[in-house]
C-alpha cells in the first residue's frame, strides 16, 4: 500500500468527526489526538521493527520486549495504586509469562526463533496480560472494598489471609477471565480475529493464518489465567500485615 | 485478687489521624462480666478489636491471661478471644455454613447435634439450619452471630452490642444465655452496651470510656453512684 493510498484512509477518521461535529458529542480533540498518536507510534514501531529484524540482533529483540513490558506495567499500575508494591507485582507477571510462553514456543519448536516471530507474539502476549492485569486490579480492588466486613470476620474467628480473601480472590479471577475464555467459543463466527484477517489480507493462505490464530489464541487462554491468578497471589499478601491483621487499601 | 483475663497497660492507639485510644490501663477480671459502657465514638469498640488482635497498639501493653498479646499466634489468639460485632456480618450461604465457619476454617465440619444445641441456646429453631442466611432479620443474624462465635469455645467472649437489635424478650434470652456460658464454663465476658440497666443488671464489673479515656472502672454498682462529674452526667443521659 502507498502512503498515497493510505491518507485515503483518513476517510474514515474525517467520518467520526463530522458526525461528533454535527451532533455536538465534543469527540473531536480526542478522535484527532488518537489519530496522531497512533500514526506516529505505528509508524515508528514499523521502522523500528524493520531495522530489528534486519539485523537479527538479541540484544535488540530483548529491548524491544522490555520496552512492552515498560509500557504495560506503566498502563496497567494506574489501576493498582492501591495495592502497595503493584509495579514490581506487574513486572515480575508480565515477565513471568513472556518467559513461560516463549519457552514453549522457541522450545519445542513451534516456532522460529526469529524476531518476525518472537517480537509479534510477545506484543500479544504482553498486550492482552496488561489488558488482563487491569480487569482484574479493578474487580479485585472493588471486591475487597466491598466485602471488608466478611474479610474481617473470617480473621476474628480465626482464619488466615487467605480464607479472608478467598471469595474475593477467586471472584475477580473468574471475572477478569472469563471475557477471554467468552470471546472464543463464538470467535470466526461474529468477527475474525485481527491478526488472521491482517495476513489473509497480506495474501497468506487462510488455513495457515487460521492455524497462528490458533496458536495466538491457546497463548492467550494461558496468559488469561495465568496473569490473574499471579497477580491475585502476589498482591492479597499486601493488604496484612505480619499480625494477620487487614490493612486498609491505600487511598 | 481476682486474676486478669485481658489486661490493658498504657495503651495508646490511633487510626487515620485520630488518638482513639488514650493511655488505658486496666484488666477485665476472669471468668466474670465486664461491661463496657460510654457515649458512642469513645473507642469501645476500638479497644475490642485489639483485643482480638485484629489492631495492635502503638504503645502500651495488652496481656492475655499474664502473657503478652504479641507472644500469641494471632489464629490461636483469636479462637482464644472470640468476637461477636454489631453488625453480625454473615457469609453467602445457609445458616448451617454459617455457624459452622469457625470449624471450615480449620478443615472440619459442625457435627449437626451440636450446631443443633446451638441454635436452641440461641433462642432459633432448628429448622433454620437450612435456610439463607442473609435473609434473616436483624435480630436472628445476631444471635446466629453469637452462637457462631461460641463454636470456637473461646476463653474470652467479646460482645458489642448484641441485643440492641432484639426485643426485650430475645434481650432477656441473650442475657440469661450468656450468664448461663459464664457460669457453665467460666467464660470471660466482656459486653459493650449502650443499656445502662442491662449494664447494671448483668454485669458485674463495669468499664466507662468516653473520649477515647477510661473515665471509671469497677463493681457495677459504680453506675448507681460515680465519682465522676462526666461519668454522672453521662449516666443522667446528659452525655450522648
Amino acid at each position: 500500500m502507498s502512503y498515497l493510498t493510505l491518507s485515503l484512509t483518513l476517510i474514515f477518521v474525517l467520518i467520526p468527526l463530522i458526525l461528533s461535529r454535527t451532533l455536538k458529542l465534543g469527540l473531536e480533540k480526542d478522535t484527532i489526538i488518537a489519530t496522531v498518536r497512533s500514526i506516529i507510534q505505528l509508524l515508528a514501531v514499523g521502522y523500528v521493527l524493520q531495522y530489528v529484524f534486519e539485523t537479527d540482533n538479541i540484544i535488540f529483540i530483548l529491548l524491544m520486549i522490555l520496552l512492552m513490558i515498560g509500557a504495560a506495567t506503566q498502563n496497567a499500575r494506574r489501576k493498582g495504586t492501591s495495592i502497595r508494591g503493584i509495579t514490581w507485582k506487574l513486572v515480575i507477571t508480565f515477565i513471568f509469562i513472556e518467559v513461560l510462553t516463549q519457552s514453549i514456543l522457541l522450545g519445542l519448536n513451534i516456532v522460529p526463533p526469529t524476531p518476525q516471530y518472537i517480537i509479534p507474539i510477545s506484543g500479544m502476549v504482553i498486550g492482552n496480560s496488561m489488558v488482563l492485569g487491569i480487569l482484574f486490579l479493578n474487580r479485585f480492588t472493588a471486591e475487597v472494598e466491598n466485602l471488608q466486613d466478611e474479610t474481617e470476620l473470617i480473621l476474628t474467628l480465626g482464619g488466615t489471609p487467605k480464607q479472608a480473601i478467598h471469595t474475593q480472590l477467586i471472584t475477580s479471577i473468574k471475572a477478569s477471565t472469563i471475557p477471554t475464555i467468552e470471546s472464543q467459543k463464538t470467535i470466526g463466527l461474529v468477527q475474525l480475529p485481527g491478526m488472521m484477517s491482517g495476513q489473509i489480507i497480506a495474501g497468506a493462505d487462510p488455513v495457515q493464518a487460521v492455524q497462528f490464530q490458533l496458536l495466538i489464541l491457546f497463548i492467550l487462554l494461558t496468559t488469561a489465567v495465568v496473569t490473574s491468578i499471579m497477580l491475585g497471589y502476589l498482591s492479597y499478601p499486601t493488604l496484612f500485615n505480619q499480625r494477620m491483621q487487614f490493612l486498609k487499601l491505600r487511598s | 485478687m481476682i486474676q486478669a483475663a485481658v489486661e490493658f497497660q498504657n495503651v495508646h492507639y490511633s487510626a487515620d489521624g485520630l488518638h482513639i485510644l488514650k493511655n488505658i490501663t486496666g484488666a477485665f477480671p476472669f471468668g466474670k462480666i465486664t461491661t463496657l459502657v460510654g457515649p458512642s465514638g469513645a473507642g469501645k469498640s476500638t479497644l475490642f478489636k485489639l483485643c482480638n488482635g485484629l489492631r495492635s497498639p502503638d504503645s502500651g501493653e495488652i496481656l492475655i491471661k499474664g502473657t503478652s498479646i504479641d507472644s500469641y499466634d494471632p489464629v490461636e489468639l483469636r479462637r482464644k478471644v472470640g468476637i461477636a460485632l454489631q453488625s453480625a456480618t454473615m457469609v453467602k450461604g445457609s445458616v448451617l455454613e454459617n455457624l459452622e465457619l469457625p470449624l471450615t476454617l480449620q478443615g472440619k465440619k459442625i457435627d449437626i447435634e451440636f450446631a443443633l444445641e446451638l441454635l436452641h441456646d440461641v433462642g432459633l429453631e432448628g429448622e433454620f439450619l437450612e435456610r439463607n442466611a442473609k435473609e434473616l432479620s436483624g435480630g436472628q443474624r445476631q444471635k446466629l452471630s453469637i452462637a457462631r462465635t461460641l463454636v470456637n469455645k473461646p476463653e474470652v467472649l467479646l460482645l458489642d452490642e448484641i441485643t440492641s437489635s432484639l426485643d426485650r424478650v430475645s434481650q432477656r434470652d441473650i442475657e440469661e444465655l450468656i450468664e448461663k456460658i459464664n457460669e457453665k464454663y467460666g467464660t470471660t465476658m466482656i459486653w459493650i452496651t449502650h443499656n445502662l440497666e442491662q449494664a447494671l443488671r448483668i454485669g458485674h464489673f463495669t468499664w466507662v470510656m468516653m473520649n477515647g479515656e477510661l473515665i471509671e472502672s469497677g463493681e457495677s454498682s459504680l453506675l448507681k453512684n460515680p465519682r465522676d462529674k462526666r461519668v454522672q452526667d453521662f449516666v443522667k443521659g446528659e452525655v450522648e
